[in-house]
């Protein structure tokens, strides 16, 4: 090689060096925010950058998926991830995938109390909080007919034969055992009890496979099957069926005799999450009401946003109101969290479910 | 001792590349994956060395089964894919002329353009119950009432063998191109039928290709995900869907990790048997 050639060379690999450096100075603070669809609209990240100057950057995901990322990374790729809150004690004592949320740092008040006291409480370790709560809804049944005095049991109806969709998930197992009158999370922490009531469940969903038309994966995927017609009674989340309710004006969310199964999503930070100061900005923007009620439009469920209620719009209240009395709101399960094991037995018994024929 | 200079060097320099790929992403993972399925979990954050997540694979009949049906049916789809490539690659190599040629190649290969991803939802657009098909039906009057064509196990065949077709097609192509014209007329001058010159010259002849195709397009099959887990709806089962199972829903990396094993040394056994069975070598296969 020339001298010149070797010349020309390095001051190609300084500039890329001072280009590289460049660009790094100049770039501008983000957030990595991983979570589910609909949680983080672009309009609200739109607002949020323009008055913070953070850029948001967003990962679409699910529970176990979010585990699974921040398990592999133990806990760095991301600043705020939003597990549900039975999923966070289990994951932080076997992967410590989580740091303790510093509540000092959050406009406590604009949170509904009691929901941020129950959050705490199910997601404390060792007397520390891993989770503050941001987005509640329930899982039930959506069904394209006027019925509503329905149960988990239709799904193995024959009046729905063929017609019918679930997720091969642990929602699915927990409410078809309510409906069959147990009470699975009285038995979580009893494994032997808990397995029984698996069991007996499992032969339920095997001898009613037929009525499967398919096992849903994402909830687009079962809006789809349902705005077709081709599936005309699932388990699934209120906000699809509040969805296609706007849509069709038929079809709506039932929230089932056994109770409908309640969820809530969090606030977590990933234990090496670079960028904590953001994390909290974003969470103190998104619990402020007004921005609250922009995300339930976007997501189709409530937050825990205190007042955001009057400014959601009127067309998802009412769907809501059809669904939801004030005894099936009192009904409404909600999940304790996970004790470990639990999903080892769990997992078994939808492999069985999924492989018989 | 080596002595590292001047050509020598020069080799080992641009070995590297290929060695550091080879070594990193290859040889290391998959020796991290074994060490990972050797361990039990005992309580949080805890390990031990077992074999449990092997012993249960054979104990549990439901994993045995997932992985039979699979291999059974890869091997059903390596064989049906062979069946309908070899008249296309025939005609490709022998009889179509010039520009012909070219196209009827480029028509192969035009699916692969798309992702397979959007190639398996085209397929799922095309049979479900209010797909293009089964409207087509009602229309001209086939059927009375809708027709549901996904979610059974000849819809995800299908899917299979269309994803496959290519890398079969292209060995298959290439050997025949190779071949002497007049061998075949000179069998049928002493008077073989079209039968013999198929058994004794064109297949004995093309037969390289064939197995390098059916190593890739088994392996493919095996290792495929999207199209049984999505044409094949409830029924699907492929084990690949199971180790993905564990892994991610399941947080079972164990499990999944010995499954990963499991699948590779099972998959590398059963292509070594088929090579057996045909009296091939894998030089061979590779160097077609």
């Amino acid at each position: 090689m020339s001298r010149s050639a070797i010349k020309i060379r390095h001051s190609l690999l300084a500039l890329a060096v001072s280009a590289s450096t460049l660009s790094i100075s100049a770039q501008a603070e983000e957030l990595r925010l991983l979570t589910w669809g609909g949680y983080a609209p672009q309009e609200v990240i739109d607002q949020f950058e323009k008055e913070t100057g953070i850029e948001v950057k967003v990962t679409k995901s699910n529970n176990e998926d979010m585990i699974s990322k921040l398990r592999a990374t133990r806990g760095a790729g991301y600043d705020l991830v939003q597990p549900s809150q039975d999923r966070i004690t289990g994951a932080q004592k076997e992967y410590r995938i989580y740091k303790p949320i510093d509540l000092s740092k959050l406009k406590s008040d604009r949170f509904i109390a009691s929901m941020l006291d129950a959050t705490k409480k199910n997601t404390s370790v060792n007397g520390k909080v891993y989770g503050v709560p941001h987005i509640w809804g329930t899982s039930g049944l959506i069904a394209n007919s006027d019925q509503q005095n329905l149960s988990f049991n239709d799904l193995c109806s024959d009046d729905y034969k063929g017609k019918v969709s679930y997720r091969l998930k642990r929602p699915t197992l927990i409410g078809f055992a309510f409906a069959m009158g147990e009470d699975p999370f009285a038995a979580y922490n009893d494994q032997k009890k808990y397995a029984e009531i698996l069991g007996r469940v499992e032969q339920k969903l095997i001898q009613c496979k037929s009525n499967v038309k398919a096992y849903w994966s994402g909830g687009d995927a079962l809006i789809n099957l349902l705005r077709s017609g081709e599936v005309t009674l699932a388990m699934g989340w209120d906000a699809g069926g509040w969805k296609l309710h706007k849509e069709t004006g038929k079809i709506n969310f039932v929230a089932p005799k056994s109770g409908a199964l309640g969820w809530i999503d969090t606030f977590a930070l990933p234990a090496k999450g670079k960028n904590d100061e953001a994390a909290y900005k974003w969470i103190n923007f998104v619990m402020q009401p007004e921005i609250a009620a922009k995300i339930t439009d976007s997501a189709g469920n409530f937050t825990a946003s205190v007042g955001a209620e009057n400014y959601v719009n009127k067309a998802l209240s009412n769907s809501y109101k059809i669904s939801y009395n004030q005894t099936s709101l009192d009904n409404i399960k909600w999940y304790p969290p996970v004790p470990a094991g639990l999903e080892q037995l769990e997992g078994k018994t939808l492999d069985r479910i999924k492989a018989a024929q | 001792m080596l002595k590292l200079t001047g050509k020598n060097l020069s080799f080992y320099l641009l070995l590297m590349p290929l060695l550091l790929t080879l070594g990193l992403l290859i040889v290391l993972p998959q020796l991290d994956m074994l060490g990972v399925s050797l361990r039990e979990r005992i309580s949080y954050g805890e390990y031990k060395f077992s074999f449990l997540h092997y012993t249960e694979f054979f104990t549990e009949p439901l994993y045995w089964n997932t992985f039979l049906r699979t291999a059974v049916m890869s091997i059903m789809a390596t064989l049906l894919t062979l069946l309908i490539a070899f008249p296309i690659a025939w005609y490709i190599a022998k009889v179509a002329q010039g520009k012909n040629k070219k196209l009827l190649f480029l028509a192969c290969l035009i699916p692969f353009w798309v992702s397979e991803l959007v190639r398996t939802y085209g397929w799922m657009i095309l049979l479900r119950e209010s797909g293009i098909i089964s409207g087509f039906l009602q229309w001209s009057g086939l059927s009375s009432g809708p027709v549901e064509l996904l979610y059974n196990d000849i819809t995800v065949m299908t899917g299979l063998i269309y994803a496959s077709m290519l890398f079969m097609v292209v060995p298959l192509v290439s050997t025949l191109e190779g071949m002497d014209d007049s061998l075949v007329e000179a069998a049928y001058d002493l008077g073989a039928s079209t039968f013999t010159v198929i058994r004794s010259i064109i297949l004995p002849y093309a037969m390289p290709g064939v197995i390098s195709g059916c190593i890739v397009v088994f392996m493919l099959t095996l290792g495929n995900y999207l199209t049984p887990t999505l044409l094949g709806g409830k029924h699907s089962l492929w084990f690949t869907e199971q180790i993905f199972t564990q892994f991610i829903t399941r947080f079972n990396w164990e499990q999944g990790a010995a499954f990963g094993v499991l699948l590779l040394t099972l998959s590398s056994l059963l292509v070594w048997t088929g090579l057996k069975l045909s009296g091939q070598s894998f030089k061979q296969a590779v160097a077609s």
